[in-house]
């Protein structure tokens, strides 16, 4: 019982493999760094999916690209280059941290700073509230 | 201030962002190519349908060119196809179709259809050069200069605005330069 299981569970993992291309890896290390380089990198002809998700031609032939790149030993970050050189920024769905791009990334903290701001001065306000009913009170 | 009207300004100013989202989503044609300036990659490409010759980047030296991809499978490039012949016809430029993931005979067969403006037509059978390009919807277009940089991209079909707003001024400066 408990072996059978084992195998369907075995089998269940075995399918996703086999929807993808078939890709050759050297070992798990390589096909760990090839799905996580075509999750982070966009298909630019269906502009909201990812390399690893989309069935576009283009996308098809970017991950074989990809694929004998990282077969011939390039870093992730060579890999990513040879795509911005071609396709620029807008292929890196994490962009990098540059002029036009600061806004971007620094965006999240002005409005943490602005949501302390608002919330400084309304305790100010209740506080000056409180106090002045403390002062009726009296 | 009155703070009562502080939601409404701030869903007033969700709303603007919104209108101007949805107003540039359609401008996937505004991401620009970080070709501008560059070499053209190099290629060495045989000729569509008589694959004995081949032609290289640095045999277009010397004179400005378009690199126009386009494919029989491209709607757009159909669509297209009346501007490039009208452009041929001014001979301002020379004109190279990149015949890219296509097949020849469907190509050929293409070009036997609706005419061929093309100076040469190079096959990039397996679009390993139209990623060199950074081609994604095809057609496309790159003016190169003399020198072989790219000076000039447009993504999509060219209209004869567009060739006589951006193209033919540069073709004449590039002229008037050599």
């Amino acid at each position: 019982m408990k072996r059978s299981s084992l195998l369907i569970l075995l089998l269940a993992f075995s399918v996703s493999v086999f929807a993808q291309e078939p890709f050759v890896f050297e070992n798990q290390q390589q096909q760990d760094r090839f799905n996580r380089l075509t999750q982070e990198l966009r298909c630019l002809v269906c502009q909201n999916q990812n390399l690893a998700d989309s069935d576009a031609p283009l996308a098809y032939d970017l991950r074989r690209e990809l694929h004998s790149m990282l077969m011939a030993g390039q870093s992730n970050e060579q890999i990513k280059q040879f795509l911005v050189a071609r396709y620029g920024d807008f292929v890196l769905y994490r962009p990098p941290l540059q002029k036009n791009t600061w806004l971007l990334w620094l965006a999240p903290l002005f409005l943490l700073l602005g949501g302390a701001l608002v919330l400084r001065y309304s305790i100010k306000k209740r506080s000056a509230l409180f106090a002045a009913e403390q002062d009726s009170n009296d | 201030m009155n703070s009562r009207a502080l939601p409404l300004i701030a869903f007033l100013l969700l709303v603007a962002l919104l209108v101007a989202g949805l107003s540039m989503s359609d401008r996937k044609t505004l991401i620009p190519s970080p070709l501008i300036n560059k070499p053209v990659p190099a290629f060495d490409l045989p000729v569509l349908a008589s694959p004995e010759r081949t032609m290289s980047a640095e045999s277009f030296l010397g004179k400005p060119y378009l690199v126009n991809f386009w494919a029989s499978w491209c709607v757009s490039c159909r669509v297209e196809h009346p501007v490039i012949t009208e452009l041929a016809k001014l001979k301002a430029v020379r004109i190279v179709g990149l015949n890219f993931r296509d097949e020849t005979e469907d190509a050929v067969a293409w070009l036997e259809r609706y005419g061929d403006p093309y100076d040469v037509n190079l096959a990039d059978l397996d679009g390993r050069i139209s990623i060199d390009f950074g081609v994604y919807a095809a057609p496309e277009t790159f003016l190169v200069d003399p020198s072989g940089t790219i000076v000039y991209k447009h993504i999509g079909p060219l209209t004869m605005e567009l060739i006589e707003a951006e193209i033919l001024p540069r073709v004449a400066d590039m002229e008037a330069g050599s």
